[in-house]
């Protein structure tokens, strides 16, 4: 296949992924609603009814997986490089890696309850990208025609999901614990696991993926040494990076050392993943800087 | 707390306390990322100097606080630096003291058992009188440390965690030494050389150079480049830049011997401690100029400086030896295009359809005024213009008192030259802290203790919350139960 048809595939598998994906949505939450209504029914949940479209929506969410797979694939095929080359692309495989994750975490723990805002989180990723970031598939700039793109990028795509998902976990605690303060949970957080779980739960994802994410910037600062001249210069980026590493630092003395949990630690945990979001918006499209390859 | 009273040696000694404290790290550390934010949101002199300029021109009096902050210097302000230097001063507190104690403890035997064992995070008892020697086989199979006393064991593992831990926050210090190498004994500087023509290194060579306080200008590098060939690629569709390849003939000292080399945009040259890099690229048309009398008064190339990603060029072109003395003011178009709004422009960044676009002064040039004065600038104070011509090829252009030929084109490369005397403390620091980080953060530090009474305590507390504690209990738990009941059947076979 020509690099056009092989393209033009991508894109009408990412299409597909999309509607997979939004499927998937709608039985999770019809899921979650019908969960809550039993419980408030009755105390218990009527599983019978919900397992049935909670193993839907999960098949049909691997299924996107797999679609949206098969379009990073021909995109990278389509441009003969990774395809992590602008915004778009970064985010089709941003939110492939995200789900992968979740679909991974599910075989060992039980995290149903996740998948609705999961779902939520992947629609509006890949929903962006193919409205505002879409760019036509073309090769690199110079600067980035190195193996280090795989390298840095990919080691940086896997913090940043993972960031995510303990800041998604982290601000999960914080309405819990708001609920219980002030005489117990909704019916629909019934089913999430105790606070100690989620806050246990966000920390060792942090804790995890902090030397991958330390990994990155050296690689990052490794790369711009042979590519730009230096290995640190201050660029927007860079300085983003740095402020995320503090951040994140900073959350870990808190709680290893410092002894912080709970709330406290929730919104450490909450800023830090903050500057992190901050980096890849705001410096991707509207900064200035060496690291504006958005394609906007 | 309360401020003890302050006097002399005691005062110094509970500053150094606060410093060195948990409490203010954290708050250095958060601080230091909070101070790095303006850098990222202003432009900084040292990254983007026309930026600052225009912030200037455009709100002086807004631009003047800021620069009264060093705001348009974030990274090299003193309360930037005062940040850094006191969250170093912290950790260096905070991390020898930290190494000696944990040197000590690696020597040292696991602690004494203690007495309540049931208030442990783990704890569970076994029927049993006899336990010792069967843990201390078990203990010595998982290589933990052990102190046997008459009626415990107390066992601990996963000392390297914190010998992680003090590997990280030492490697972070090798990193800051190797920052301040290079910025003491670092030079950064950059020329544009035309293609055709050689760079010399040496400090006249340079369009621009910053050097180190302690780097003397003998420690430059020999060595020559000539660019023989410069070929770059565009996207036919985005226009977008693919490839840049240069190539040029290099020579470790003037009319030595001398090889071919490629530089590209990942892969610099590298000359010892000294590395050259290609970072970005342009047109210099090539002019030859002549007075009434049709004598040359001026011929060669002049690097322009691109305005846009079609490499749409300025420049400006200067005639001191001309009677009067002539200056152009030029626009060199790599493949031509026109709009109403923007006159002509390039379309396509390769030289497809060139031109050469030129406005002529006549007056004085102020080049003898002291003044320094940008080579792509005109300054036409004291002059008059007397011409105007868009020029093909070849074509020659005649403006009364002079003429001029549009006689080619060749690329010019903007080469950066860095010596980093450095940047090997930083990496092999930075290698270090992540070998750190992963020992620190992976690592199970663990206390189990076993104690025989009326029957048999194990207790076990975990330093850091990972799991497999309790999962390592129960393995002992099982492995003393076989033990023991192996015994009784060997004893029975006695009997």
């Amino acid at each position: 296949m020509s690099s056009s048809q092989l393209a033009y595939l991508s894109n009408n598998l990412v299409y597909s992924s999309l509607f997979v994906f939004t499927l998937s949505f709608f039985l999770f939450a019809i899921e979650t609603a019908w969960s809550v209504r039993a419980d408030r029914e009755n105390g218990v949940f009527d599983r019978a009814r919900t397992e049935k479209f909670a193993r839907i929506a999960i098949a049909l969410m691997t299924l996107a997986f797999l679609l949206l797979f098969g379009g990073v694939l021909a995109r990278a095929l389509s441009a003969h490089r990774v395809p992590w080359g602008n915004m778009y692309e970064f985010s089709i495989t941003g939110a492939l890696a995200f789900t992968g994750a979740y679909l991974v975490a599910l075989r060992k723990y039980n995290l149903r309850w996740l998948g609705l805002p999961i779902s939520i989180a992947v629609l509006l990723v890949l929903g962006t990208a193919i409205t505002l970031l879409y760019r036509p598939s073309a090769p690199l700039v110079p600067a980035l025609k190195s193996t280090w793109l795989v390298v840095h990028v990919s080691a940086a795509i896997i913090s940043g999901g993972v960031f995510l998902l303990a800041n998604t976990i982290a601000a999960t605690y914080l309405i819990i614990e708001r609920m219980e303060s002030r005489g117990g949970r909704n019916a629909w957080a019934k089913r999430l696991p105790t606070l100690e779980t989620l806050d246990q739960l966000s920390y060792r994802l942090v804790a995890f993926v902090f030397p991958l994410w330390t990994f990155a910037i050296i690689a990052g600062a490794i790369w711009a040494e042979s590519a730009w001249g230096r290995y640190w210069g201050w660029d927007p980026k860079e300085t983003w990076a740095f402020i995320t590493w503090v951040a994140y630092a900073a959350y870990l003395h808190a709680r290893v050392t410092a002894g912080w949990k709970g709330k406290k630690a929730a919104w450490l945990c909450l800023l830090a993943g903050s500057t992190f979001l901050f980096n890849y918006v705001y410096v991707n499209v509207w900064g200035t800087g060496r690291h504006t390859y958005s394609g906007l | 707390m309360s401020a003890p009273e302050l006097s002399g040696l005691g005062s110094l000694r509970y500053l150094w306390r606060q410093l060195t404290s948990m409490r203010t790290a954290l708050i250095l550390l958060l601080l230091l990322g909070i101070a790095a934010i303006p850098g990222s949101l202003l432009p900084q002199r040292t990254q983007n100097p026309m930026k600052v300029r225009e912030y200037f021109t455009n709100d002086p009096t807004l631009a003047q606080w800021l620069d009264r902050f060093k705001l348009f210097d974030v990274y090299g302000s003193p309360w930037f630096s005062a940040i850094y230097l006191l969250l170093f001063i912290s950790l260096i507190g905070c991390v020898l003291p930290r190494s000696w104690e944990h040197a000590k403890a690696i020597r040292a035997k696991p602690v004494l058992t203690p007495k309540n064992l049931d208030r442990m995070d783990f704890y569970r008892t076994i029927d049993t009188t006899s336990a010792l020697d069967s843990a201390e086989a078990w203990f010595k199979k998982n290589r933990f440390r052990i102190q046997r006393n008459a009626d415990s064991i107390s066992a601990e593992k996963g000392y390297s965690r914190e010998t992680g831990n003090v590997l990280f926050h030492l490697s972070l210090i090798v990193i800051l030494i190797g920052i301040a190498l290079s910025s003491s004994l670092g030079m950064n500087g950059s020329a544009i050389v035309n293609v055709g023509e050689r760079f010399i290194n040496t400090p006249t060579s340079y369009d621009n150079l910053t050097t180190g306080r302690f780097f003397s200008s003998e420690s430059l590098q020999h060595f020559t480049i000539t660019a023989d060939k410069f070929v770059a690629q565009y996207n036919p569709i985005t226009n977008a830049p693919e490839d840049y390849t240069l190539s040029t003939t290099i020579s470790k000292t003037v009319g030595g011997s001398s090889e071919k080399k490629v530089l590209k945009v990942n892969s610099p040259l590298t000359f010892g401690s000294t590395r050259v890099y290609l970072q970005a690229n342009g047109y210099s048309p090539i002019v030859t100029v002549t007075d009434q009398s049709r004598t040359i008064v001026f011929q060669g190339p002049v690097p322009f400086l691109p305005q846009d990603a079609n490499l749409t060029s300025t420049g400006a072109i200067k005639v001191p030896d001309a009677q009067p003395q002539i200056g152009f003011i030029g626009s060199f178009v790599p493949t031509i295009d026109r709009s109403s709004s923007r006159g002509a422009f390039s379309a396509f960044p390769e030289a497809l359809d060139p031109r050469l676009l030129v406005s002529v002064w006549e007056g004085d040039l102020q080049m003898d005024s002291g003044i320094p004065q940008s080579v792509y600038r005109l300054d036409t104070n004291k002059m008059a213009r007397i011409g105007l011509k868009e020029m093909k090829l070849n074509e020659t252009y005649s403006y009364g008192v002079g003429t001029i030929t549009f006689n080619g084109f060749t690329p010019w490369v903007n080469l950066q030259i860095v010596r980093d005397p450095g940047k090997q403390y930083a990496l092999i620091g930075s290698i270090l802290a992540i070998l750190g980080l992963l020992t620190s953060l992976f690592t199970r530090q663990r206390r189990i203790w076993v104690k025989v009474g009326k029957k048999v305590e194990i207790a076990g507390l975990a330093k850091n919350a990972i799991d497999g504690l309790e999962s390592e209990l129960n393995d002992l738990t099982d492995w003393i139960e076989r033990f023991n009941e192996k015994e009784i059947k060997q004893e029975r076979r006695k009997k």
